[in-house]
């Protein structure tokens, strides 16, 4: 799968679609996805919650792990995606689309990486 | 640098995402671990165990040097016959537990944890001695692959001349498979009938793709040890370094029946053990406890009371494939270990209710 050029990207593996900053879509890549293993569990932040830009708003579990969920800019949730309660796989089946996670009204700027800097990265991860 | 194991280019083919396992790059998945541990409940499962330790015991005295190195009486055992037990220290604290076979009258095999094999070969060295029979580590040239699933007999059939309906659950026999030696065992770490193939490690490759073709038409899929420990977590089976550990005994894991007594000659940790035993109240059992949702309790995870006072500890747990619901193994106190008894667990912050329930959480239909 290749991944998206439209998208931000951090270091924690969260994605972000900058398009509309007032709904800006958030999951995790394909990379985080396969790095878990199967979701099982997704514990998202709650619509109207303030988040810190890098700091844990959630968790992930897989059958083997629970991973923190970080939140990739500061804002407001204003929207989770409702089908992830029911459907946590579809985070390994559609990262990038089904599998989103929320959308955050962002406040302020945020330090993201760019398509080519975030392959840079988890090439540099060793895997 | 992990040790590759004799099937690691098979693996990558395959797509296999690799884990360090006791100093081996050991197959995790190779594609979606519910997926595989699905096959494993519903049709096979086909997994590379070579990390396992393999160490051999020859002579004339060999039954009686694991008689006395291990928990169990191994003398007992048939030749052909296998037995689930234990090796401990002079505290009764268990160093590793072990399938013992005895592969004839002067001959067995142990098969150690991959984390504890050169533990166990060393503390058998040691407590042979004293007795006329040479201990071999093997673990480096043997390797281990497993069949486990309602499918396994069909596929195993279709590669041997082996009499499988002879051959019971923890039982082997030596015999050729895709036309090379292998000892074939009916054992397995799934809860499911499944068998174990040793073989050299240089014609692993050939036997794996073998039990591959034969276990299409049979819905065999190569399965890697995320959901072999998922498998082994319904079935109730405990884990070394989760469910055991030196600081515990058989006893503490509800295991004690593994520990024979009546041996002529004793054995190492039976003082300690007999102690253990005869204990008015022991300090804490093992049991399984059971969860709502798809939040699970995992490894060192507060285990509390109706006053959530904190009572134990949760050693393994997982969101339970086949059932759908959360499974933990915990130590709790001896009060608290009935089943039925309301207890709860403290996930990352959050109280969630769980009830004690009898092992094994899934037991295949007879």
């Amino acid at each position: 799968m290749s991944y998206p050029e439209n998208l931000r990207y951090t270091e924690e593996h969260e994605w972000v679609d900058p398009a509309d900053p007032t709904a800006a879509m958030v999951g995790v890549t394909k990379y985080a996805a396969d790095s878990l293993g199967d979701v099982v569990f997704v514990q998202l932040p709650d619509v109207g919650a303030k988040l810190t830009a890098g700091e844990p708003c959630g968790e992930i579990e897989s059958t083997k792990s629970v991973s923190d969920l970080y939140a990739p800019v500061a804002g407001v949730v204003v929207e989770i995606n409702e089908a992830i309660v029911d459907t946590p796989e579809l985070v390994n089946t559609d990262p990038f689309g089904d599998g989103w996670l929320f959308r955050v009204r962002i406040e302020g700027t945020a330090e993201l990486l760019s398509v080519d800097e975030y392959l840079e990265h988890i090439k540099e991860d060793g895997s | 640098m992990s040790t590759p194991s004799p099937l690691h280019a098979v693996h990558e083919a395959l797509g296999a995402s690799f884990t360090d396992f006791a100093g081996w790059a050991m197959p995790l998945r190779y594609g979606s671990e519910l997926a595989e541990h699905k096959a494993v409940r519903t049709a096979a499962g086909l997994f590379d165990l070579s990390h396992m330790g393999e160490i051999e015991l020859t002579g004339p005295e060999a039954a009686r040097a694991l008689d006395y190195a291990l928990v169990g009486k191994l003398s007992a055992v048939k030749p052909g016959k296998a037995r689930y037990t234990m090796i401990c220290d002079a505290d009764g604290g268990v160093l590793d537990d072990l399938v013992v076979y005895r592969l004839a009258a002067e001959k067995y095999l142990v098969v150690a944890n991959a984390s504890n094999g050169p533990a166990v070969a060393a503390a058998l060295r040691e407590r042979a001695e004293e007795f006329d029979v040479t201990v071999d580590d093997r673990s480096a040239d043997v390797a281990l692959i497993a069949v486990q699933g309602p499918t396994s007999a069909a596929i195993i059939g279709a590669v041997t001349d082996a009499d499988l309906d002879a051959l019971a659950y923890y039982a082997s026999v030596p015999t050729t498979l895709a036309g090379h030696d292998v000892l074939l065992a009916r054992t397995g770490y799934t809860g499911e009938d499944g068998f174990e193939v040793y073989v050299d490690g240089p014609l692993a490759a050939d036997v794996w793709q073998a039990l591959t073709a034969a276990g299409e038409p049979h819905g065999l899929v190569p399965a890697g040890l995320a959901c072999r420990d998922t498998l082994r977590l319904e079935a109730g089976m405990p884990l070394y370094g989760n469910e055991l550990g030196a600081d515990l005994t058989p006893f503490d894991a509800g295991l004690g029946r593994v520990v024979k007594f009546d041996k002529a000659d004793g054995f190492v940790g039976q003082a300690a053990l007999e102690r253990r035993r005869d204990a008015d109240v022991p300090e804490r059992v093992l049991v399984g406890l059971v969860g709502t949702g798809r939040r699970a309790a995992r490894h060192g995870y507060p285990v509390l009371d109706a006053g959530g006072a904190e009572i134990g500890t949760v050693t393994s747990g997982a969101l339970s494939p086949t059932l759908g619901h959360p499974i933990a193994l915990a130590y709790v106190p001896v009060a608290v270990s009935a089943p039925g008894t309301a207890l709860s667990v403290d996930i990352r912050g959050t109280v969630a209710p769980v009830e004690v329930v009898k092992l094994p959480f899934y037991q295949r239909p007879a």
